[in-house]
């Protein structure tokens, strides 16, 4: 079933790909979207059927070569299965959705056909995307994160008449490879420590990893960290977090459905998967963990503020994205990383959501992006405003405080909160996240305002011929606004509910008794199997502590890896309640500024704007990134690159071969035609030459006595 | 002991004995007209030696007091050598006959110079050796002057002829040498002088003259010169063979002097060996360049093809020795499948060997354009043909052995050499009209040969049909 999951967007993507011109363009379109719908039907299937016991499958031999061997198998655990329905589920929707979207793009003349090829590269992303979430080894999942980085590039490139379109896609792709370029060097290092890249055999080397040193650039680190911090690099290129993060706003160059499958719900996520997937070794890298807090946290204020200014309706959503993405990296960096997939799965649903309600506006309103030319849509467009409505309630984390009723991300975020809370002792992490969720309430409703409330801006005939979204996307935000509404109720216990819970969800042993005082009783009341478990997990935890283990032990059973000195969910569940309604007053703070500013005083925005123009142009301009980048880093190599270009290649490499080849080499060949002059004394008179020569360097070099 | 000894070298005695009888049958009999009928018998019964060679197996034993070896190095030559030889005599059998040279000498004297290969390779003595080594000369000589009438196949055979009694000279000097300071001819003795891991200066000079003579064989610079006006002056099926068995008959001779006698101061002749492989890449690379015929293209390309094996001899490893043995193996196929190309290049039924005839080729006839596509590739050594595997391995085997310098050039050579089998491939493909272009030509004989060649080059690859394995039995029964 696994299998069929894996390969049936491919088999889509093959057939939309190259079979359209046989089976008609309508039917590859429905082909790829059946078979998306297929695969989400069995990950559904296998997500509920789960039982948190890790399962391989294995397809085939891959690699074997030296100690180098791996096969290309599916690593089913939990963690797998929750990504399985989120990639799968999305995408469906997403390509059911952009029947409608795609139906008539004005980039394109009458009778081109660029639908098949959507659809073919939207499948083929979905394939990619669980080639990655399935991998049982490094080098599969690395597979995965470039084909990923592929379907991306293709499809931010999608409008491929356009100069920005293609400047972003390089841009996304450039961007990414220095992330990569960490990846790689952290799978690399790992198989140089520890002769594997089988997760199986990563994991249960951790241990013995945080006691090791390594060698890299300038002085020794500790493994563990080393090897963390460089696999993280990797995830923040992928989703897209601080200093590797301008290639997302870039990315909504491309059509808006990818946006929400590509770059709101699943690809950029894959960060974040990858750090929850190596939590058996990040438990292992405190200053790792550290630094992952930071710039989670740092990432998520940043991008929160630069979407308080944007006007560009899908500008703002990624700004959003990529703010969600800093908190999840916050839960993950404490230790949470439960919660960090919690997050991930709802922020999946309603960014989704987001996305494609935008896509609906951007539909209705001929293709028009800038909000401060909407204004008033809300009578025009209403299932669009209901669902955005949804989305925004869920993204600004609406719910009752201290009960687990609320929109899902009500309930994600505060998890996330509370965790950041306990696991930084209520320290940076916590206190940016809490204004990033000022902000985020702010800037999400201050898109609902400018978009559906007051009076339509800009040009009239377009207003006047806004028109509400076909059946075919109205029907995938329905389906996603489920999603938002009751996701985070109806798993907030297996995410962030009590331990017992948690880890039973996970499949994870049970390695440690509660902090909170619940005594040995517990412990000893687990079945026998468990406490099985629990020998394997003390022998781990023992080679831990003996600084001299370098036999690498078993894996860590579970999809998640808690040290047995991680208490921080619990101290999350005890905060204080200050800190619990803390998200909430932020929200409700945002809320009415945001009313206040687009409902009550429109002018307030204007002003503010002129007396605090450096702070505006601050925000407006993403902290400068963008420019700093291109001062410090792209234009240096831009030059470098020039003149090892003109310089280097132009007159050293290729004057020198082409000196070579048409200089030196025809003129040695010219002498070597007179030399076989035909006759036979210059031959003989060469062997004789020859054997003096031999003799005398033999002679001389003294191989006698 | 004689009755063992005889048995041993059976399949020798009993090339010969065919040989001579068929001679006497000859003169006495139809002379000319059997000729035809002898080319395939004479080939038919190669295939059958080989193949009883091959299946032989068995352990490494000895006859007449170690002159002869017949041990799995000398079965892997021999078997190579044989094949060859029958796949040339089929392949040649056609021109000859058309251009009234198939006389029954021919493949009579193919026949005992395929002899003296054979006895070359399984030498264990400098008498067995010379005596091989003459025999096998004798008999190329006079073929190389098969034509009477044409002046340059006759200039052909006399420059060989005077060259090789040059060489041969050398070769019997070294001998005198080796003998004066060993004291004995026998490999055995000789290599047990050097027991010590030193070698007296005579010894050594001894060594060089020797390497000089059998360098002169394989053609390798400087004692190639030879090679380009003998292959250009001799006929095309005779420079065939030219370009085949004698090359691995020479190379296997001089791996197993190397080793069985000298193999106890490899530290002397591997910077020697090295020097002629890199004089000779470069030297076949870029004279290759400049030539316009496509036989004494070949002859360079030899050249250049002999450098690359002699560094599987440079390395001096049992690795290396192996590498040596599939490299030649690959270069006689690949060679075989070229000049049943040469071969069949025809215009107005009348052979020619113009490169620039092949002007367009493609659009003639692609499919053999597209053969010799693949065995020119491979020549170049261009993954993922045959040819690049072949020289893969001799590069591991001198990295192997710390001759990183040596695969450089040898990387550098190649490049410079791929430029002149890939003018041909330009040529057949986007040259232009020419009013010397080939039309038609060749027989199925040629064209079955050309294209088992090109198909071995493009499969080969899998696992160079199991060749490896016996390669590296035979390297290892000559390394010990």
């Amino acid at each position: 079933m696994e299998t069929l999951i894996l390969f049936s967007p491919l088999m889509g993507a093959l057939i939309a790909g190259f079979g359209w011109r046989i089976i008609g363009e309508q039917a590859a379109l429905w082909v790829s979207t059946g078979f998306l719908f297929f695969a989400c039907l069995l990950s559904w299937i296998v997500f509920i059927s789960h039982d948190g016991v890790t399962e391989q499958i294995q397809l085939m031999r891959w690699i074997e070569s030296g100690t180098l061997a791996t096969d290309w198998s599916i690593r089913l655990d939990r963690l797998t299965a929750i990504m399985l329905i989120v990639v799968t589920t999305v995408s469906a929707l997403v390509h059911l959705y952009s029947f409608g979207y795609m139906a008539d793009d004005p980039a394109w003349e009458a009778g081109e056909s660029y639908k098949p090829r959507f659809f073919a590269y939207l499948s083929f992303f979905t394939f990619t995307m669980l080639m990655l979430v399935t991998s049982d080894n490094l080098i599969q999942m690395f597979f995965g994160w470039e084909g990923v980085g592929v379907a991306s590039y293709l499809l931010i490139g999608f409008y491929y008449r356009k100069p920005t379109a293609n400047a972003a896609a390089i841009k996304a792709f450039v961007v990414n490879r220095v992330g990569d370029v960490g990846f790689a060097l952290g799978i690399f290092a790992l198989y140089m420590t520890v002769d594997s890249i089988r997760f199986d055999d990563v994991f249960g080397a951790a241990p013995a990893l945080a006691n090791m040193q390594l060698h890299f650039l300038w002085s020794d680190w500790n493994a563990a960290n080393l090897i963390a911090i460089l696999l993280f690099i990797g995830a923040m290129g992928k989703s897209a977090q601080l200093f590797l993060h301008t290639w997302l706003p870039d990315a909504m160059e491309g059509p808006t459905p990818v946006s929400a499958l590509i770059h709101a719900a699943t690809m950029v996520t894959a960060g974040v998967f990858l750090v929850c997937r190596m939590s058996p070794l990040i438990e292992y890298a405190p200053e790792a963990k550290t630094l992952i807090t930071f710039i989670g946290a740092s990432t998520a204020l940043f991008a929160a503020s630069v979407g308080l200014v944007q006007t560009d309706i899908k500008r703002v959503i990624a700004y959003s994205t990529c703010s969600q993405l800093g908190y999840m990296f916050v839960a993950a960096g404490v230790g949470v990383y439960s919660v960090a997939m919690f997050h991930l799965l709802t922020h999946a649903f309603f960014k989704a959501m987001l996305f494609l309600g935008a896509g609906s506006v951007i539909h209705a309103m001929h293709h028009e992006q800038d909000m401060r030319n909407y204004g008033g849509l809300r009578k025009k467009i209403p299932y669009t405003f209901w669902a955005m409505m949804i989305g925004t309630l869920a993204i600004t984390g609406v719910g009752i405080p201290l009960t687990h009723i609320g929109f899902a991300g009500f309930l994600s975020k505060d998890a996330v909160i509370e965790s950041a809370w306990a696991g930084t002792q209520g320290g940076y992490g916590f206190w940016l996240l809490v204004v990033a969720a000022l902000f985020t309430s702010f800037y999400s409703w201050r898109l609902m305002f400018m978009t559906f409330y007051g009076t339509a801006r800009g040009n009239q005939d377009t207003h006047a011929h806004a028109h509400e979204s076909p059946g075919v996307m109205l029907f995938p935000l329905g389906v996603l606004a489920v999603g938002a509404v009751f996701s985070g109720m109806v798993w907030y216990g297996s995410f962030f509910g009590d331990h017992a819970q948690v880890n039973r969800f996970f499949g994870m042993a049970e390695p440690h008794v509660e902090a909170a005082g619940a005594g040995f009783g517990e412990q000893n009341s687990h079945s026998k199997d468990e406490s099985k478990d629990n020998s394997s997990d003390d022998a781990t935890t023992d080679s831990a502590q003996t600084s001299a283990a370098l036999a690498f032990g078993p894996a860590p059973q579970g999809a998640l890896f808690k040290a047995v000195d991680n208490h921080v969910m619990d101290r999350a569940h005890h905060a204080p309640t200050w800190v619990k309604l803390s998200p909430f007053i932020a929200m409700l703070l945002g809320f009415v500024t945001a009313c206040w500013f687009y409902l009550w005083d429109p002018q307030m925005p204007k002003y503010l704007v002129k007396h605090q123009r450096p702070l505006y142009l601050f925000l407006l301009n993403k902290w400068y990134f963008d420019e700093i980048f291109e001062i410090i880093l792209i234009s240096p190599a831009k030059k470098l690159g020039r003149f090892l270009w003109k310089r280097g290649d132009g007159d050293v490499i290729d004057g020198t071969l082409n000196g070579v080849a048409m200089g030196l080499i025809p003129f040695f060949t010219r002498v070597l035609g007179m030399a076989q002059s035909g006759y036979i004394f210059t031959y003989a008179l060469a062997m004789v030459l020859g054997i003096v020569g031999l003799i005398t360097w033999m002679t001389l070099s003294g191989g006698g006595f | 002991m004689i009755q063992t000894d005889l048995i041993i070298i059976l399949p020798e005695i009993i090339i010969s004995v065919c040989a001579m009888l068929a001679l006497v049958v000859s003169v006495y009999s139809g002379k000319d007209a059997l000729a035809s009928r002898l080319v395939l018998l004479t080939s038919a019964l190669f295939v059958v030696m080989a193949l009883w060679i091959g299946n032989s197996g068995g352990e490494s034993q000895s006859a007449f007091g170690g002159m002869f070896q017949d041990d799995a190095y000398a079965r892997f030559c021999k078997v190579v050598i044989l094949l060859s030889a029958a796949a040339v005599l089929v392949m040649g059998r056609d021109y000859m006959l058309r251009t009234g040279l198939l006389r029954f000498e021919y493949p009579l004297l193919i026949a005992f110079s395929v002899v003296g290969m054979m006895v070359m390779v399984s030498a264990g003595d400098l008498m067995a050796l010379y005596m091989g080594l003459e025999l096998q000369s004798l008999a190329l000589y006079v073929v190389a002057a098969l034509r009477r009438d044409s002046v340059k196949s006759t200039e052909a055979g006399l420059k060989y002829f005077v060259l090789g009694a040059l060489s041969s000279g050398l070769l019997l000097y070294g001998a005198s040498l080796t003998y004066g300071y060993a004291g004995t001819t026998g490999f055995n003795g000789i290599i047990e002088s050097t027991s010590g891991g030193q070698a007296s200066m005579g010894l050594l000079f001894g060594l060089v003259f020797v390497i000089a003579g059998l360098a002169f064989k394989v053609s390798v610079v400087p004692f190639h010169m030879w090679t380009p006006d003998v292959y250009e002056g001799a006929p095309t099926p005779i420079t065939a063979f030219f370009a085949t068995a004698p090359k691995m008959a020479a190379m296997g001779l001089f791996a197993r002097v190397l080793y069985d006698a000298f193999g106890g101061v490899i530290g002397d002749w591997q910077q020697i060996l090295a020097l002629l492989s890199v004089l000779s890449m470069f030297l076949g690379a870029v004279a290759a360049i400049g030539q316009s015929d496509i036989k004494r293209l070949m002859a360079y390309s030899s050249i250049a093809h002999m450098g690359y094996a002699l560094i599987g001899l440079a390395a001096g490893t049992a690795q290396g020795v192996q590498a040596m043995l599939v490299y030649m193996a690959v270069y006689v196929t690949m060679n075989l499948g070229t000049f049943a190309f040469i071969l069949s290049m025809e215009k107005d039924g009348r052979p020619v060997t113009k490169i620039a005839s092949l002007n367009l080729y493609a659009n003639r006839a692609p499919t053999k354009a597209i053969a010799m596509l693949v065995l020119l590739f491979s020549l170049a050594g261009v993954p993922p043909f045959l040819g690049f595997f072949a020289k893969f391995g001799v590069w591991s085997a001198a990295i192997d052995a710390g001759m990183i310098w040596l695969v450089f050039a040898s990387a550098i050579a190649s490049a410079i050499g791929a430029y002149y089998y890939l003018r041909i491939v330009y040529l057949m493909y986007f040259g232009e009209e020419v009013d010397e272009a080939l039309n038609g030509g060749g027989s199925p004989v040629l064209w079955g040969v050309l294209m088992a060649a090109a198909a071995i080059m493009v499969f080969g690859i899998v696992n160079l049909f199991g060749i490896n394995g016996s390669a590296a039995s035979a390297a290892a029964a000559l390394v010990n």
